[in-house]
């Protein structure tokens, strides 16, 4: 059975992105990659080393051939810096998918969504195909819907916090909303959670810290991936209603 | 001898290079790079027609692991 992905016109298979930062080395990077499933990465822009020339790059683990390489912009308070980032991101990849995230606060992390909208204008105008880190408020999300993002990423908690999905109810009116998918990105730490951001109706889940920073990252990836299927199975299977009494699984018919 | 900064560290180069040989100097991968040569991104294709003169700026950016 097929349910396919489809993120500015490209189709995917599976419904989990990974990002690549935090990991022991790059060789359980490749690793946690692989058992994740996922076909889109990401990755962060940053100066190259030129103290240590020769130096092994994540490119030589993960071959930007076979996986979608998405540059964010982490690390980015201003809308003119992460415009900056992704400029010299698609100069060095060559496409124009793009994850965007103005942050506004060191100390949560919580996008600046003024800086978010105005930097998503001027990048959609550039011929960027944008997938927006945003709050969980559908009024915004709506707004850069209709700038023209491709993908809508509401964080569940604050990014690297582990906490889970703190607001269901903004994410699912969100869900409800959006023409273009929606992804839960942050705030996932384990695997019911990603079931439950797919339980939602959420079209895919973006995390890096709930799989780096487990004690075994390959087995939490793969983890990871059952979750999203069985989260995303369990949506469209359509649950059955919540009742306040029982009601017996066996027939009462033919009792001794 | 010019004097370029590269990544906001000054660097001092014997002579006048294109681009493209400056970065063949340290070793750098052309194919997975990015410049900003005096704020402004140079297209790969255009590496070997910069010449790097005394005083410019130089950005060069690849990417690394991140969420």
């Amino acid at each position: 059975m097929t349910d396919i992905l489809t993120i500015a016109g490209k189709e995917y298979n599976s419904r989990l992105i990974i990002g690549t930062g935090k990991y022991k080395d790059f060789e359980e990077t490749k690793l946690a990659v692989e058992a994740s499933g996922a076909e889109i990465v990401t990755v962060a822009v940053r100066r190259v080393n030129i103290s240590k020339p020769g130096e092994r790059m994540l490119a030589d683990y993960l071959d930007p051939k076979k996986y979608i390489f998405l540059p964010n912009t982490a690390g980015c308070f201003s809308g003119e810096d992460a415009i900056r980032t992704l400029r010299l991101a698609r100069e060095a990849g060559g496409w124009n998918l793009v994850k965007l995230e103005v942050l506004g606060d060191q100390k949560t992390l919580y996008p600046n969504m003024p800086e978010t909208v105005e930097a998503a204008k001027t990048l959609v105008n550039d011929g960027f195909q944008v997938m927006v880190y945003c709050n969980d408020d559908p009024i915004q999300a709506k707004i850069l819907e209709d700038i023209g993002c491709c993908a809508i990423m509401p964080l569940g908690a604050p990014i690297g916090s582990g906490l889970g999905i703190q607001n269901p109810v903004g994410i699912r009116i969100i869900v409800e909303n959006s023409k273009v998918p929606v992804l839960v990105d942050a705030g996932v730490g384990t695997a019911s959670e990603a079931a439950q951001a797919m339980e939602l109706g959420c079209d895919a889940v973006l995390m890096n810290t709930a799989i780096a920073e487990a004690k075994d990252p390959i087995r939490m990836a793969r983890a990871m991936k059952n979750a999203v299927r069985a989260g995303r199975d369990a949506y469209l299977s359509g649950r059955m209603q919540k009742k306040l009494y029982a009601d017996p699984s066996s027939p009462l018919a033919g009792l001794i | 001898m010019i004097n370029v900064t590269i990544n906001g560290d000054t660097h001092h180069l014997d002579s006048c290079l294109k681009l493209n040989e400056l970065l063949l100097n340290f070793s750098i991968e052309i194919s997975k790079v990015a410049v900003e040569y005096n704020n402004e991104i140079v297209p790969r294709s255009m590496f070997e027609c910069i010449n790097i003169t005394d005083g410019d700026n130089l950005e060069i950016i690849h990417f690394i692991g991140g969420g």
